[in-house]
């Protein structure tokens, strides 16, 4: 397939993950400022920033960090301008999608500035609930209308790599807090993960079991181990000549080797090093993103257009 | 006064508004950022409220039909102080409560002492001489307990009764609270008020404690009669919330005094069944025997020490309503302390002139059967018909015992939503209590339940009630009064680049600009 379609639908893959997952990490942290008076509302909107990467100015109000890590539109790890940036992609290579895909994508486009008055004037919630919507009927239009070929393959890939860089992110924001005691409901909450933690541990919420779950957990599909293996397959599915023998892309070398450092953690050595660990996560997840790049969609990015003279 | 309050006034002690017409000092705030609500803002939220309990499906079982158990939007406030009060007097009948039934379970002093009459114990319908000599694990039979309290003219907090056999609502408190935090963020960032979401975790920590001696990682089940029982929604809520199995008797069954439950991967034991069956049929081997909702052998498990039933068999006596009048004495038996909430005074029937008294002047009171919940089979005398106060006199006639009286209390009023306004409503106050056999905990807030129809005193679901949103406020300062902190947290590693960015970000687009058709 083209190089450039192929890059669309990664990108599509990870920018839809992100705007579910920040909307996910909003969600739970809002209205942990919102129910519990003893959280530290301006603590928490320092982390979200810092988790997600916003440097300048970070706000001290837990609406201002609505602003910005919600509606923002011109930044693209906000949650509106993830979707934007998804719909973006998918425009340019509209004519590999299904149309269903596309239609999600533009309608939630064409919704977006009423959802964002309508949080504005009476609380997020419904905004953050119609984006993890979106994003499943996303996955559930793309899981039946896609034929598995190369196409479906980096989209699952971009929604792996996002996955995972996301719940790294929010595992530190967790950590980070001043007191994480009360933030491991919040964060198993976040991944939609507190009664699945709860079936499988049968017990109250322990840190270390947390942390077990999201990293190592081998069944639930949102822990960072289950998002690695998926967008190993995906990887292995797009490049099948690097199991042969040679050495392979550098791809499949991170991802595997990231994942392989989780398959053989001891549980008792997740807390060791936890930010650390996080932190390399995120990085190694760059490292796939920019070895994907280079190894099948090539200069595309490096092209640049520019405008046609208008002619008289 | 603002146009939601227009023409608002109550008849009772109210639960905002002072003598004067003033918010009490705890409910400003609230009234302040009600004031500037227009009813369209508020029409607005209801619509989100509503649609959010329905989604859910927050609802319980009527007549055989799903009703939504309706959420009024506007929260009741209850200050620090009082709050302490309550928390104080709840702990005290729950500890007072459970002395007695391990006592009339076992030594029976009371009765030796002469503080409750032998034949009220015997005469007890919620009496079970099954549970006799049965000790529970950890000395725990009260796991969860519902304490209903009323606010009469005076403001007086009373008791006005106790549910410690399978008190239900908790359910509705965690629910309620999650659901207005959507519903109204902006009154919750003005002001300080307990957090509620921590319930479920406390019950779940209580149960788990009261496993049988020896069992380290207990299995724990919530017994259920099953889809159609009235509180289904609860019983599915916290078995998700706990991550235990929601079973129905079918699913169990005992051999050797051990109860297993089936499962795929064959027999497995459990160590902990959370009941949410009555005791009359929770064991056909020595209850009903027709009963096809519990377990046969279940009773002689727990005797055998192999399982713990929560809440135990046989905890109906302390609901008994004839039982209830002498709690305050028992609060004093076994504590030697006074009772810090006091009862809503009431007569026994069981006593020849008191009877001849009551039925005299029936039309003036209050007349409850004494196994009864739900508030079915209630007479209020002054709201009741000719035929209604004859069926009741006829009853009560045939059956003292099975009968109290009670003066009419005006249940104090909370602003509550109807149409467009905020109208008086009566309301109660159901705190959890729970007892992990170390403490005694109540949970900050429970449930309110408010009489949505004009002029009501019943505020059962059954009957058309509602609930509200309990805030406990806090006593620490509100948001903006803090003084900086001394020391900020250091900062751990949470340096964190800003997300990858795709390609279209930065890229320029090819337009084609002002072609003009040539």
């Amino acid at each position: 397939m083209l190089s450039r379609v192929a890059e669309a639908l990664f990108w599509v893959g990870r920018y839809v993950e992100r705007a579910e997952d920040t909307a996910r990490l909003l969600d739970v942290q809002f209205h942990q400022v919102v129910e519990d008076p003893a959280t530290d509302e301006a603590e928490t909107c320092r982390v979200l920033a810092a988790v997600m990467g916003v440097e300048a100015d970070p706000p001290h109000e837990i609406r201002e960090t609505l602003e910005v890590l919600g509606y923002q539109r011109d930044n693209p790890s906000s949650i509106v301008g993830a979707l934007l940036a998804a719909r973006q992609n998918a425009r340019g290579a509209r004519e590999s999608l299904s149309a269903d895909i596309w239609e999600c994508l533009n309608t939630t486009y064409h919704e977006l500035p009423l959802r964002i008055e309508a949080a504005r004037a009476f609380g997020p919630a419904p905004f953050f609930s119609y984006v993890r919507q979106r994003a499943a009927m996303l996955g559930g239009h793309a899981e039946a209308t896609m034929s598995r070929d190369h196409g479906f393959d980096f989209l699952v890939l971009g929604r792996s790599v996002e996955r995972v860089d996301m719940t790294a992110r929010l595992l530190a924001a967790t950590v980070s807090t001043p007191s994480p005691e009360d933030g491991w409901i919040a964060t198993l909450r976040a991944c939609s993960a507190h009664e699945a933690y709860l079936r499988t541990y049968q017990r109250g919420v322990e840190p270390q079991l947390v942390l077990e779950f999201l990293l190592l957990d081998r069944l639930f599909p949102r822990s960072v181990f289950h998002a690695l293996v998926v967008g190993e397959e995906a990887l292995t599915r797009l490049d099948p000549m690097a199991t042969q023998g040679r050495a392979g892309n550098d791809a499949r070398r991170v991802i595997g080797r990231t994942r392989t450092d989780l398959e053989f953690l001891p549980s008792d050595a997740v807390l060791e090093d936890l930010p650390k660990r996080l932190h390399d996560l995120q990085t190694a997840m760059s490292e796939v993103s920019d070895a994907v790049s280079r190894r099948f969609f090539g200069d595309s990015t490096m092209i640049g257009w520019s405008l046609e003279e208008s002619r008289r | 006064m603002g146009s939601l309050f227009d023409s608002y006034h109550s008849v009772a002690y109210d639960e905002m508004f002072a003598g004067d017409g003033a918010p009490h000092p705890h409910t400003k705030a609230l009234f302040d950022a009600l004031q500037l609500l227009s009813s369209a803002d508020l029409e607005e939220r209801v619509g989100v409220l509503q649609r959010s309990l329905r989604d859910q499906g927050i609802t319980f079982s009527h007549a055989g039909q799903e009703w939504i158990f309706p959420l009024d939007l506007i929260p009741r406030l209850i200050p620090t102080a009082e709050w302490e009060l309550i928390e104080a007097g709840v702990i005290q009948r729950v500890r007072a409560l459970e002395a007695f039934l391990a006592d009339i379970y076992g030594a029976r002093t009371v009765l030796a002492d002469g503080i409750v009459p032998q034949a009220v114990i015997a005469s007890s319908t919620n009496f079970y001489r099954a549970a006799a000599g049965l000790e529970p694990a950890n000395g725990v039979r009260v796991h969860i307990a519902g304490i209903d309290l009323i606010r009469d003219g005076e403001g007086v907090l009373r008791v006005l009764e106790d549910n410690v056999r399978v008190p239900s609502g908790i359910s509705y408190v965690v629910e309620n609270r999650r659901t207005m935090a959507r519903v109204f963020p902006g009154l919750f960032l003005e002001q300080r008020v307990q957090p509620v979401a921590q319930h479920i975790a406390l019950l779940f920590a209580a149960l788990r404690s009261s496993a049988p001696a020896g069992v380290d990682d207990p299995t724990v089940v919530l017994l259920t009669p099953g889809v159609y029982n009235s509180a289904y929604f609860e019983h599915a809520f916290l078995a998700r919330k706990m991550g235990i199995e929601l079973v129905e008797g079918r699913d169990l069954f005992c051999r050797d005094n051990v109860l297993y439950m089936r499962t795929t991967s064959g027999e497995r034991r459990v160590h902990v069944l959370y009941r949410r069956v009555d005791d009359d049929y929770l064991d056909p081997v020595h209850f009903r025997s027709g009963s096809v909702v519990g377990c046969p052998g279940v009773l002689n498990a727990a005797r055998a020490g192999n399982v713990t039933i929560a809440n135990a068999v046989g905890n109906g006596v302390a609901d008994d309503k004839l039982i209830y009048t002498y709690v305050p004495a028992l609060i004093e038996y076994y504590l030697g302390e006074k009772p810090a909430l006091p009862n809503v005074p009431t007569y026994r029937l069981d006593e020849p002139e008191v009877l001849e008294d009551c039925i005299a002047r029936i039309d003036q009171l209050v007349l409850k059967p004494v196994d009864g919940s739900g508030g079915y089979g209630l007479l209020i005398g002054p709201q009741a018909s000719e035929e209604e106060i004859e069926s009741t006199r006829a009853q009560v006639l045939e059956n003292p015992r099975g009968w109290i009286a009670q003066e009419v209390v005006m249940l104090s009023t909370s602003p509550s939503l109807d149409g467009e306004k905020l109208a008086p409503r009566h309301v109660d106050l159901r705190p959890f209590a729970i007892n992990d056999g170390g403490q005694v905990r109540v949970l900050p807030g429970g449930l309110t339940r408010v009489a949505l129809r004009e002029g009501s005193l019943v505020v059962n679901s059954s009957q058309g009630g509602g609930s509200k949103d309990t805030w406990v406020l806090t006593s620490r300062p509100v948001r903006g009064d803090e003084p900086d902190p001394v020391a900020p947290m250091p900062t751990p590693a949470v340096k964190a680049s800003a997300p990858d960015l795709g390609p279209q970000s930065d890229q320029p687009q090819q337009q084609q600009q002002g072609c003009a058709p040539c």
